[in-house]
């Protein structure tokens, strides 16, 4: 191995991303915020006339906080984190600090564009695969130029083994491109017939029980590979960068890699139980989301026991409690999934606000908690500058923790509530509620999980607060910190 | 063996790809042909439905409601029989949802009216009251874009084989003797409606979104 200072890492792609992924995930917790907020107070609706009713402002939401704010910071970290596990600098190659920079500009532009052409209605009505085919094209575009960077730093480097980040980014690639290409498999209808009418709007290959079975292949699966894998791909770098701790087992690591790899795209059909797909695909979902706790829970006993004898970092050091609490959200999410994939839970849990309660426990607790300490850790070394406040850190942590709690634990309230609302009968056997009487008794949570959203925005606007003043005002480093990220 | 595949990036790559791809293949490939065929006496949407249909799309109302009822007592008794596969044999994409905010509408044609989706799209709460959903006023003035649905039903009798009649052809000329037909189909829908503006405009050849959306949601049966 050389030495880490022959080396002068670019991270100018890097900052880049990084920027826009702060931009990215204020828009979109603000979009979800006043979404969560509309569910409680109907009358928030009618702020942007069509353009602002929850429907037409969720999809804008989900795209925003995926492929904004989540796909760049798997993007922002990868130009960091590569560059430094390969032990080769961009600035060495021309070429690659093009396509890094085309990579990142065509992200961005495509990323409004398709934001744009979402409010305007234009979709596919395939959750979080809504874009119509000409930013779907974009996305591929932007996505092999990925490849190119990721597959260009690996040809030029000078540490031959992969650490296990690059498993993961590289499996993060290889795994949205299949996933993308073959649920976004559509006709131009413009094309194919003659060109009549417009030219946006296209038809998908797949109908009915299939497109269902293609979606949820697609849906779950964008999950493990924008919500997971490169999650786990940054925990593995900047959890031991941060700590100065090694790796607890490379033996475990591998065990939860290729474990994941191959269970996680089972598990799709477990959105599609009690419905017509056939039956054995529904068991199939079913048992192995249950696998799928091993796997999981692989990676993140990994990253807890690596910590081991160094518990005591937890109190002094906020960017350790962000990943700790991280991992330890990744554990709940991934528990709890498994749970609701049991065919008699999923009858009860499906259809309701458990789901998003799920779904929310994961991002924001695992997703979000470990980007925003990614690019903490990050700041010190790409600007040389010490993080701004360390008490804004430990205020936004409490803050954020607290409004995660409040918004999963209002949801799984609802949720089950709805779900026995919807199947309760009285002693003769008929419904005892109409659907309404089980809109209006989820008032409050509604209403407290807009104030958990409200918490979590005011907590990032923290983060980015913070982040801007460490690039523009944070003490001047003169040299590189080793492990734990300066901070005033 | 994995300290090899660490060395070697290629090799790594493919297999990460066929571990992640096996699954797809064992597990959506054998349902495919038998999935999409239709139950029997299913009929391909309308020009006026599928126009109906985007704007079920655009505005995403799968943000709220399902179409896919559940073989469960508690279903069956609120929403009518459950969903069989054959039923969403022509549904490009397929609009089954996963959040219930408001109640599925599998079957809403069987026990809603034209006249009720006028109201209640005007102003939910005055037919419903306590809902949260948010009135769609907008539908009552845009237009439904009915030379795309009919772009689209051209699409899928072309490519594949979804039965429209033989006047269903790629052309302009096609379209303008097709689209009476619509004209005719929105002019019923208009019949039971009320709103002056809307029927003014479906008098004149322009059809509001509204009326493509209540031809679709009464087809949902």
């Amino acid at each position: 191995m050389q030495s880490n200072a022959a080396l002068e890492y670019d991270y100018s792609v890097a900052k880049l991303f990084t920027y826009a992924t702060i931009l990215f995930g204020f828009l979109g917790m603000l979009i979800g915020t006043l979404i969560a907020a509309q569910l409680a107070f109907p009358e928030l609706n009618y702020l942007l006339g069509e353009y602002g009713t929850f429907s037409r402002l969720r999809p804008v939401h989900t795209n925003t906080v995926i492929f904004g704010f989540t796909v760049g910071g798997a993007f922002a970290t990868f130009y960091y984190v590569g560059q430094r596990v390969l032990k080769v600098s961009m600035a060495e190659s021309k070429f690659l600090m093009i396509i890094g920079k085309m990579h990142f500009w065509i992200w961005f532009i495509g990323a409004l564009f398709a934001t744009v052409t979402l409010l305007m209605g234009y979709s596919q009505s395939k959750e979080y695969a809504q874009y119509e085919w000409p930013a779907d094209i974009v996305i591929v575009i932007l996505w092999v130029l990925w490849g190119v960077s990721i597959f260009g730093l690996i040809g030029i480097r000078r540490e031959k083994a992969l650490y296990i980040s690059m498993w993961y980014y590289i499996a993060t690639f290889l795994g949205i491109a299949m996933l993308y290409i073959f649920n976004n498999m559509s006709i131009p209808t413009y094309f194919a017939s003659g060109g009549l009418g417009n030219v946006m709007h296209s038809v998908s290959m797949y109908s009915g029980t299939n497109d269902a079975l293609v979606q949820w292949w697609y849906g779950h699966n964008a999950v493990a590979f924008g919500f997971t894998v490169p999650i786990v791909a940054m925990i593995y770098y900047f959890l031991p960068k941060e700590s100065g701790q090694a790796i607890y087992s490379y033996k475990l690591s591998l065990l939860s890699f290729w474990g994941l790899m191959f269970v996680y795209l089972w598990a799709g059909s477990h959105h599609l139980l009690y419905s017509p797909v056939p039956d054995w695909m529904q068991t199939m979902g079913s048992v192995f989301s249950i696998v799928l706790i091993l796997p999981s829970w692989g990676s993140a006993i990994n990253m807890l026991l690596t910590m081991k004898g160094e518990w005591n970092q937890l109190t002094e050091n906020p960017l350790i409690k962000f990943m700790v609490l991280a991992s330890t959200f990744y554990m709940l999410s991934t528990l709890e999934g498994p749970i609701q994939a049991i065919k008699s839970v999923n009858a009860i849990a499906h259809f309701t606000d458990w789901i998003p309660g799920h779904v929310h426990d994961g991002v924001l607790g695992w997703v979000v908690f470990m980007i925003m300490a990614a690019l903490f850790h990050m700041a010190p070394r790409m600007f040389k500058r010490e993080i701004y406040s360390k008490k804004l850190l430990e205020a936004q942590f409490w803050l954020q923790t607290t409004a995660v709690v409040l918004y999963f634990t209002s949801m799984w309230i609802a949720g089950i509530t709805q779900g026995m609302m919807w199947r309760a009968v009285d002693e003769y056997g008929n419904l005892m509620y109409s659907f309404i009487d089980t809109v209006t008794v989820l008032h409050p949570y509604y209403a407290i999980r807009a104030l958990s959203g409200v918490l979590y925005l005011t907590g990032f606007i923290m983060f980015a607060y913070n982040m801007i003043k460490t690039m523009t005002s944070g003490r001047e480093l003169s040299e590189e910190p080793q492990f734990r990220s300066p901070m005033a | 063996m994995f300290h090899w595949l660490e060395k070697n990036p290629f090799f790594f790559a493919v297999m990460v790809f066929v571990v992640i791809a096996f699954a797809g293949l064992i597990e959506i490939l054998p349902n495919f042909a038998e999935a999409s065929r239709p139950v029997v006496g299913l009929k391909p949407y309308t020009v006026l439905e599928l126009a109906g249909k985007e704007v079920y799309k655009k505005d995403a109302c799968i943000a709220c409601h399902s179409q896919m009822i559940r073989p469960f007592k508690a279903e069956t008794d609120r929403y009518g029989q459950y969903s069989l596969s054959g039923e969403y044999a022509y549904d490009r994409p397929f609009l089954w949802g996963s959040k219930r905010t408001g109640p599925d509408l599998h079957r809403i044609g069987n026990y809603r009216t034209t006249d009720w989706h006028e109201n209640h799209m005007w102003e939910p709460t005055d037919v419903v009251p306590g809902s949260i959903m948010p009135a769609y006023k907008h539908q009552f003035t845009n237009l439904a874009d009915l030379e795309t649905a009919y772009a689209e039903a051209v699409t899928v009798k072309n490519v594949f084989a979804t039965p429209y009649g033989d006047e269903f052809q790629g052309t302009r000329a096609a379209w303008e003797a097709h689209k009476p037909k619509v004209l005719a189909d929105a002019a019923k829908i208009a019949a039971d409606m009320k709103n002056k503006d809307v029927k003014e405009a479906v008098a004149a050849g322009n059809i509001p979104e509204v009326v493509a959306l209540i031809a679709y949601l009464n087809r949902l049966k």
